[in-house]
């Protein structure tokens, strides 16, 4: 099949069975690849009411048919399984070179099932697949299980591999990879420490093979030459991600004091600006980038050399604890990819403690003696290491923020930020609806990536509640997961702002198949609805109150900062509901009517 | 003309690599490149890249005389030509000669086609006469 590897791999880790079976046409007609075949195997091959740390959970690691060839940031891999955070659909995307490596291999999704009996990590050379014991290696960090490998292997071998967040089943656990990539989110970490995998390593020295060389070669120069004239490339790979750090301070959405606040007063310290100047060593790129945003760093007061750190990892481990030193932010950046847990459910995690120390609902015999006064990054650094370990108050910490809170109570819940009990990503949405709006009906839970709508709120008007806004929401949830399908990255079109007309000849020159945008948001729709009826299978009572933000952004205006006084009422937060239900085709309590799966294509996929 | 790079101001992305193996084989595989990225991480954390110089040195040692230059001073394989001998591998001393029986049926190396500029996003790579070296 042009463009794809052409196999699925499965690997029966309870009885160490590979197999391969080409991939079905039908799949990559309606489903195409990355998160399409995720949403898909997980939807149909893992039944309903699995527990996520059972046998019959999978993980499911998936290319697209970009991967690895010559299109802009080809390097997106989509790490699919059900959420040992959420109880419902986890995705998580990472970049690097791990995924240019699995198509290079012939393989389109690697599959992992059940769970082995001893540690294993899987090598794939080509078509020597093998589960190889890991004994050894279990219990190490990241950074020293990725350079073993390089050491023993070679460069041209690519690692993923869980830290001790993952064997110890923190459920917030990621996978590691090109010494800080992520799959960061929902607990894809945690699947793969239950089934006992540290790591999967792989080299393929295949060719892919496309349908047209000559118009590929053509539409692929085409997008490289779209990046490189963009105006705002230099700016862009200067900082990357980091450039819109006082950008959120200026406009308040800057996570700040757990959510309290959208606005830093200490923000200056860790700017893009700033980090640049003082930490950054060079830029480092996924796959075929153009436009790197990774930023490599050594913080020379903790000798961390840490990829980053990325505006969110900032929000999140910086202003959210009152921290305003990027040396320090990097050190926890450090810790948590060392110990393999997400930077972001952590800090969210960790600045709800800190709030409850302030509040007096959480004192110093709670935290082990620590002082969990905002601001103080030697008690961050010593929490990261307690909830990897699940030692003390990490315990409760490595539940994630909204089982602690229900575990502590005394109106803690209220001061939770998460959303379906995914912990909310770096933007304080109290005066951003349609950022709001996006951050609760995300697919996985309170994530930015789906639809970065906040540059929208401040274009039309933060607090206004109108169709368009959800129109909007909705459009970008329909389209921007297309990258992660095709396997590329979304940020030249965001950021670059190239046309993403530009992608069509390239997609059908490689697959041999004519695709329009409107075809692929149709795609992209499907997908969102599928994994809807994933949450409301797994969950019962799943509905509209899943879809609630925490309080905070009804309840508590900032006393400080850009958005000072300032709330989004929750009859607006109701009434965004309401137009967004009906907007998607969905009843009043957001779950899809038979019709609207019918025009999709999925009355027989969910039935 | 030769290939330039400086290292600094590469991200260890591959394109390059992809768009060479596309001119050189009309493959896409980029462990069929002739350039090489080599990593140093975790620390010191900067990316090493090789690029032919077109010294010629591999050309001199080519028993079939299969190492030909062509009209702007490149150094090219030509594929029918080579035997698979590596005489020339050890000779170069950018480690940029490559063979790999079980990629390829001949030796191979940069032949000054300049796509990897083209699909390089941070202008860390570029051609010119021999004797400059500033982009």
């Amino acid at each position: 099949m042009n463009g794809y590897g052409g196999h699925i791999l499965r690997v029966d880790l309870t009885n160490g069975k590979l197999t391969k079976e080409p991939t079905p046409a039908g799949l990559a007609r309606d489903f195409i690849g990355g998160r399409g075949f995720g949403a898909y195997f997980l939807f149909k091959e893992v039944p309903k009411g699995a527990d996520p740390l059972g046998p019959q959970n999978k993980l499911i690691i998936s290319t697209g048919p970009f991967s690895g060839l010559m299109i802009p940031g080809a390097g997106k891999c989509d790490f699919a399984t059900k959420s040992p955070l959420t109880g419902g659909y986890a995705s998580a995307s990472m970049g690097g070179h791990f995924t240019a490596e699995i198509k290079y291999a012939g393989i389109d999704s690697i599959i992992l099932e059940g769970i082995s009996p001893k540690p294993v990590y899987l090598f794939i050379d080509d078509d020597k697949i093998e589960l190889r014991d890991a004994g050894d290696l279990w219990g190490k960090g990241t950074f020293a299980v990725e350079k073993h490998f390089k050491e023993k292997l070679g460069e041209e071998f690519q690692v993923a591999v869980i830290g001790p967040g993952g064997e110890n089943l923190v459920p917030y656990a990621c996978i590691n990879h090109d010494y800080g990539r992520q799959a960061g989110r929902g607990g894809v970490g945690t699947v793969m420490g239950v089934k006992k995998v540290k790591a999967i390593v792989i080299r393929g020295t295949k060719s892919v093979h496309v349908a047209n060389m000559d118009a590929y070669r053509a539409a692929g120069k085409a997008l490289y030459k779209a990046c490189k004239d963009a105006e705002f490339l230099a700016e862009w790979t200067r900082y990357g991600t980091t450039v819109v750090t006082s950008w959120c301070d200026e406009v308040g959405a800057l996570p700040t004091r757990n959510f309290s606040a959208g606005s830093f007063e200490g923000g200056k310290g860790i700017y893009g600006q700033t980090m640049r100047e003082k930490i950054v060593i060079t830029d480092k790129g996924c796959f075929g980038c153009p436009s790197p945003c990774g930023k490599y760093s050594h913080a020379k007061k903790y000798n961390a050399y840490v990829e980053g750190p990325e505006y969110e990892t900032i929000g999140l481990l910086g202003s959210n604890l009152g921290i305003d030193d990027i040396e320090a932010v990097a050190q926890a950046n450090w810790l948590v990819d060392d110990l393999g847990i997400d930077s972001i459910s952590t800090g969210n995690v960790i600045g709800w403690a800190m709030e409850c120390y302030e509040k007096g609902i959480l004192s110093k015999k709670d935290t082990d003696g620590l002082e969990l006064n905002f601001g103080n990054a030697e008690a961050t650094f010593a929490l990261i290491e307690k909830i990897a370990y699940r030692e003390g108050i990490g315990g409760l910490l490595a539940e994630g923020v909204k089982s602690a809170s229900a575990e502590i109570g005394k109106g803690s819940e209220r001061f939770a930020i998460h959303v379906k009990g995914m912990e909310q990503s770096g933007y304080a949405t109290h005066n951003a609806t349609a950022m709001l709006l996006a951050y609760m009906t995300c697919d996985v839970g309170a994530h930015h990536n789906r639809s970065w709508a906040i540059t929208y709120d401040l274009q039309v008007g933060r607090e206004l509640v109108v169709p368009e806004k959800v129109a909007r929401v909705i459009w970008l949830q329909n389209f921007r997961p297309m990258f992660d399908v095709l396997g590329s990255c979304r940020l030249q079109w965001v950021e670059l702002g190239i046309n993403r007309d530009l992608y069509l000849p390239a997609l059908e020159a490689i697959t041999g198949v004519n695709r329009t945008w409107e075809d692929l948001e149709k795609v992209g729709e499907r997908i969102w609805n599928l994994t809807r009826m994933y949450w409301a299978r797994e969950n019962e009572g799943f509905g509209r109150t899943w879809d609630m933000p925490s309080p905070r952004f009804y309840e508590d205006a900032p006393k400080t900062g850009a958005t000072k006084g300032q709330i989004t009422k929750l009859e607006d937060v109701n009434k965004l509901l309401d137009m967004y239900y009906e907007q998607r085709g969905w009843t009043s309590d957001g779950l899809p009517m038979p019709d609207k799966l019918e025009s999709l294509g999925l009355t027989a996929v969910v039935a | 003309m030769r290939l330039y790079v400086d290292s600094a101001k590469c991200s260890g992305c591959n394109a390059c690599r992809v768009a060479c193996s596309l001119n050189l084989f009309g493959e896409n595989n980029p462990k069929k490149a002739a350039l090489l990225i080599v990593p140093h991480f975790p620390s010191p954390g900067v990316y090493e890249v090789k690029v032919c110089t077109q010294c010629g040195d591999c050309a001199a040692v080519c028993p079939t005389e299969a190492i030909k230059q062509d009209e702007r001073g490149a150094y090219y394989v030509d594929f029918a030509e080579c035997t698979l001998c590596e005489a020339c591998v050890p000779e170069c001393p950018e480690g940029v000669m490559f063979v790999r029986a079980e990629l390829a049926d001949a030796a191979w190396k940069c032949d000054l086609c300049g796509d990897c500029v083209d699909v390089c996003g941070t202008s860390a790579l570029w051609i010119a006469e021999k004797e400059a070296v500033a982009a």
